[in-house]
């Protein structure tokens, strides 16, 4: 029986690892942290249909066969290739070999303190996306720091994507969404709050998306500005004073908010660098992976045996991600049946 | 506000500030505005710390206000700047201190521009050449003086006279730091802290016992830019940047503002006496302003010199009540006295802010 290992137990990960222990082949997840689930896991809900993040996680937990071995706490730290088979060595001493690998390591968010004039990590009510899903989880209205009810609310779009100022010059995709599917929450939760969405684009883009937008603004009142926030600094009453421009206006504005939310954006996960030069796959100028080709061959690369599934090559939503995975296992299985 | 982020930040902006051996290249402006700043500099320098360093009277402008206002070619001031290097080289010193933050600013540019295109370097080398027969070698360390302040504020705290503490209530002063523009804004990585958060002024106040204002319009500029006060009919803008920014602090009620940059200390110091003339507006207590001092004339204070042999009587706002909070004694009649006792005369007094 042919063995494949699949490195990084997000949602990719856990998705070609059932399709190819379907297809009866020894699967080998390995996960550098101790959960499987990467950041979906900390998700509350999902865009556009608002279903169950958590849900998602279990079921693919759930549907994961008894052939696959999952090795939590562990990380590649060296590979070899010799007669069609890669030698895998790993951080708690051991080894095995495999006839193909998927890299599935997906991102790692944009840390929002290298836009150090959002004031994330200085000021106490300046919070992230992920933050606020994970504060989703709760049920709760949102509250400052102070524990005020927040009555006006700021998201920040493309907070380290499409800024050249930080090296990512790229989209992360799911982020536009997102802030309208969290500002329709907040508003659901925090009745009669003022709620501003700042934009470059709006990027909707796939099936449902308008629709959100279209119901945040005419069921939710969520206002929406094309613009940029330039800073943000503290009032002496810890809320936030907005300075940004609004560019259909053509008029720099301030804002003062109780709360601001940053949409912050992917960037290739910490080891994708290191995966690179394991197995000697090239990074694009955004330095995720490249894959062999960006039409028919977004699974393989340029080696013999080696796969991309999910973020690892980019950015892209859970419905994306799930059928490259799909993708990346049908490819596995071409190469591991060509003779 | 969580400083535990700032620090974050300012671990990322740090940078080597040389030891020993300056030479010292002096403002436009200055001596003219605050006489006594860059002097105070230079004593402090020689006689508390006891530093070598070389102040050339053969040096000139930089050019910086004629580059920022368009009226000189851009060669013209990299060959004046190539000048003051060769003086430095001639004098066989490595380690360049502007004093003034736009030339800060125009020297990094400039020297940025030389590594990034070796030829014009060439070119200004051979222009400096048959201009005055003179060769020269880049700076090895080129710092701002507020960064020599700040590399030595606990040398300087440590034989400090007075605090940035209250003496009526053992309380901190409350001290807005206003960074010149020019310092930080274009190269964040040659600044001490960065853009967003400088901590150049920020380290030396802390250390020396007062208490920082974060306040909303901090990173405002003071209004100067050179095209806004340069062309009359700008000037509005200069004068309403000013007034947002004391509009700003004012809830914070600051007791000291404290400056790294020429341009900076003038408006903050005499702005406030054109909108108490224009809006009849005071921001300070009883009626008087909030004291502007550079950081130099901050530290002359700390160590104990007398506050007219610094000049502090030329500020447009008057600082007894600053002095008075910190305990700084001083001679009330000697303020307007000059060299042996000679009366400079009396300035006349505004309409609106009040002044000792």
């Amino acid at each position: 029986m042919s063995k494949i290992a699949i490195i990084g137990g997000g949602i990719a990960g856990m998705e070609a690892a059932i399709r190819l222990s379907a297809l009866n082949f020894e699967v080998h997840l390995i996960e550098k942290s101790f959960i499987l689930g990467g950041h979906v896991k900390n998700w509350h809900m999902l865009f556009p249909d608002l279903s169950s993040a958590t849900q998602l996680v279990e079921q693919q937990k759930n549907q994961l066969r008894d052939s696959v071995n999952i090795l939590l706490g562990i990380e590649v730290i060296r590979a070899s290739y010799t007669n069609n088979k890669y030698t895998l060595y790993f951080s708690d001493g051991s080894s095995n070999t495999f006839d193909a690998i998927i890299l599935t390591t997906g991102f790692k968010l944009f840390p929002a303190q290298r836009k150090e004039e959002y004031g994330y990590s200085i000021y106490s009510n300046v919070i992230t996306s992920a933050e606020l899903e994970e504060y989703f989880q709760t049920d709760k209205p949102l509250y400052t720091k102070e524990h005020r009810i927040a009555e006006r609310i700021a998201f920040i779009h493309c907070v380290g994507s499409r800024d050249d100022k930080v090296g990512n010059r790229y989209c992360s995709k799911v982020c536009c969404v997102t802030a309208v599917k969290q500002a329709m929450e907040t508003a659901r939760r925090n009745p009669g709050a003022e709620i501003y969405l700042f934009y470059m684009d709006l990027r909707m883009f796939d099936r449902q998306f308008e629709d959100l937008y279209f119901q945040a603004q005419t069921q939710y009142g969520i206002r929406f500005i094309r613009g940029r926030l330039s800073e943000v600094s503290e009032k002496p009453d810890s809320r936030l004073f907005l300075k940004f421009e609004d560019t259909l206006l053509g008029k720099p504005l301030r804002l003062t908010t109780d709360m601001l939310v940053l949409m912050v954006g992917m960037e290739p996960a910490e080891n994708t660098g290191q995966l690179a030069r394991l197995f000697n796959v090239p990074v694009g100028n955004d330095k995720f992976l490249l894959p062999k080709n960006l039409h028919q061959y977004r699974n393989l690369t340029n080696q013999p045996g080696i796969f991309l599934a999910g973020c690892v090559s980019g950015p892209k939503t859970i419905g994306e991600t799930l059928t490259d995975a799909r993708s990346a296992a049908l490819e596995v299985y071409n190469y591991l049946n060509r003779n | 506000m969580k400083n535990v982020g700032k620090q974050l930040i300012w671990q990322q902006y740090q940078k080597e500030i040389a030891e020993d051996h300056f030479f010292y290249v002096r403002s436009c402006i200055r001596q003219n505005f605050f006489p006594g700043a860059e002097a105070t500099f230079l004593r402090i320098l020689k006689d508390v710390l006891h530093k070598d360093v070389y102040d050339d009277p053969a040096h000139t402008t930089c050019t910086g206000i004629g580059y920022h206002t368009d009226i000189i070619p851009l060669e013209t001031t990299m060959t004046v700047v190539a000048r003051q290097f060769a003086l430095m080289t001639e004098k066989g010193y490595k380690n360049f201190i502007p004093s003034c933050v736009t030339s800060f600013g125009l020297y990094l540019e400039i020297l940025e521009s030389w590594h990034n295109h070796p030829e014009v370097l060439n070119q200004i080398r051979k222009y400096l050449k048959e201009a005055t027969g003179r060769t020269f070698e880049l700076p090895e360390n080129i710092v701002h003086a507020s960064d020599i302040i700040y590399k030595f504020r606990r040398e300087i705290a440590s034989k400090a006279k007075y605090r940035l503490v209250n003496q009526q209530t053992g309380q901190p002063l409350r001290v807005v730091e206003h960074i010149g523009c020019h310092y930080a804004k274009m190269f964040p990585h040659k600044s001490v802290g960065g853009a967003e958060f400088p901590r150049v002024l920020s380290g030396i106040i802390e250390e020396w016992g007062g208490e920082v204002i974060d306040y909303p319009e901090r990173r405002h500029c003071c209004g100067f830019g050179f095209r806004q006060y340069f062309i009359k009919a700008n000037r509005g803008y200069t004068f309403s940047s000013v007034k947002k920014k004391f509009d700003s602090m004012h809830p914070y009620s600051p007791d000291l503002i404290v400056t790294n940059c020429p341009g900076c200390n003038v408006f903050l110091d005499k702005g406030q006496y054109v909108i108490s003339e224009q809006e009849g507006i005071v921001y300070g207590a009883n009626g008087y302003g909030i004291p502007v001092l550079t950081f130099e004339e901050l530290a002359g204070l700390i160590v104990g010199f007398d506050p007219w042999d610094i000049g502090l009587q030329v500020h447009q706002v008057s600082v007894e009540p600053l002095l008075d909070k910190m305990g700084v004694w001083y001679e009330p009649e000697k303020k307007y006295r000059g060299k042996n006792n000679i009366p400079l005369g009396q300035p006349l007094q505004p309409t609106v802010l009040k002044t000792f």
